[in-house]
């Protein structure tokens, strides 16, 4: 029996030495993914599903546009609306505002400026039309319909 | 010299709660965090109307058009057929690379160039398209049509090109999707994929039905 001396044993649990660095790791990576949200988002944002989802190389160049049900219908109603920014707009207004955000990028990018609409699902295509209709009429044509992976099954 | 160093207790800072620290930093930007996407899918408009000059008077045979109607209880007319989004993107596929009649010489050449799995879905059909390059696809709502339809249908349409463009190059429609351009050997392989196959994908103007 003695040839089968126990072992000393070790200390029974895990050193948590390692776990602020663990936690750091993290913290950082949070951080620099983060984007605070530096403009409120005032309509309903459901962003619908899609397969052929495309990235585009310069983030630079596109510029949000928000369509949807507004959050507080007391004060703007039930209809869907438009945000570009921080405020709601009239579909005439867009054309305005694609011209100022074209007017921030470098002078040899402005025919690549994308609009990014970022529609919630259950808008309907009226608004959506009047939308596309005054970006034709603004000039700036290329759109990206915002959309959200969907878990494709065969 | 006198002053004898003396037996100082460990001079440490007591690093136990860093952990705590950095935790609750890490839960404040866990909650605060909104992954930005970016991602979507692009569509290029068309240029607008000029009023002085009149829109040209294209004439498109019926048989190059692949009519899809979206009426405003999200009902799906495809070619005249009552119909729904199962299967639509095969359709379409078949629809561009049907060739029923080559117009020209290249036409031709598009065709034996295309691998063996393209060439299978090419049915001659006379009642369908010519060529992919005449090959339009057409996609008519109504002002009541919902967004979240009208996308599903144009992401479907999407994945019939893509597919055919990743086939011809030898890539999975996700690889090819995710080329950028952004160095030569990846703007070859897209322009090698759509070569000859413009992604003609017209979007009508909705008609007042059903909506606001």
């Amino acid at each position: 029996m003695s040839k089968f001396k126990k072992k000393p044993k070790s200390e029974p649990g895990i050193s948590t030495a390692s776990l602020p660095d663990i936690v750091f790791m993290l913290l950082f990576f949070f951080m620099v993914t983060t984007v605070l949200r530096e403009q409120e988002i005032l309509v309903e944002q459901k962003i619908p599903s899609a397969t052929q989802l495309q990235k585009l190389q310069k983030k630079t160049l596109i510029s949000y546009i928000f369509v949807g049900k507004p959050k507080n219908t007391a004060l703007f109603g039930v209809e869907p609306r438009v945000q570009a920014n921080d405020a709601l707009l009239d579909p005439s207004g867009i054309r305005q505002w694609v011209n100022q955000e074209r007017d921030m990028l470098p002078e040899a990018d402005r025919g690549l400026i994308t609009i990014s609409i970022k529609a919630d699902r259950d808008v309907k295509m009226g608004p959506i039309s009047d939308v596309q209709y005054e970006l034709r009429e603004a000039d700036a044509r290329r759109v990206l319909y915002a959309a959200i992976g969907k878990v494709v099954k065969d | 010299m006198g002053a004898r160093k003396k037996n100082r207790p460990s001079q440490e800072v007591n690093a136990g709660s860093m952990a705590d620290i950095a935790f609750l930093l890490l839960i404040f930007f866990l909650v605060t965090t909104t992954i930005a996407s970016d991602k979507g899918i692009l569509n290029i408009l068309p240029p607008k109307l000029d009023p002085k000059v009149p829109p040209p008077d294209i004439q498109v045979n019926e048989r190059n058009i692949f009519t899809i109607l979206i009426n405003a209880n999200d009902q799906l007319l495809v070619e005249g057929e009552y119909s729904d989004t199962e299967g639509l993107d095969l359709q379409v596929k078949e629809f561009i690379l049907n060739f029923g009649s080559p117009t020209d010489e290249e036409a031709v050449q598009l065709f034996n160039g295309l691998p063996p799995s393209l060439k299978a879905l090419s049915k001659r059909l006379p009642e369908s398209s010519d060529d992919p390059g005449e090959a339009v696809v057409s996609i008519k709502t109504n002002r009541g049509t919902s967004y979240e339809t009208y996308l599903e249908v144009f992401d479907l349409v999407k994945k019939a090109y893509f597919d055919i463009y990743a086939a011809r190059v030898n890539l999975d429609t996700d690889e090819y999707r995710a080329l950028t351009g952004k160095d030569d050997a990846e703007v070859s392989l897209q322009d090698r994929g759509k070569e000859g196959i413009p992604m003609a994908i017209s979007i009508a103007e909705p008609d007042k039905l059903g909506g606001n």
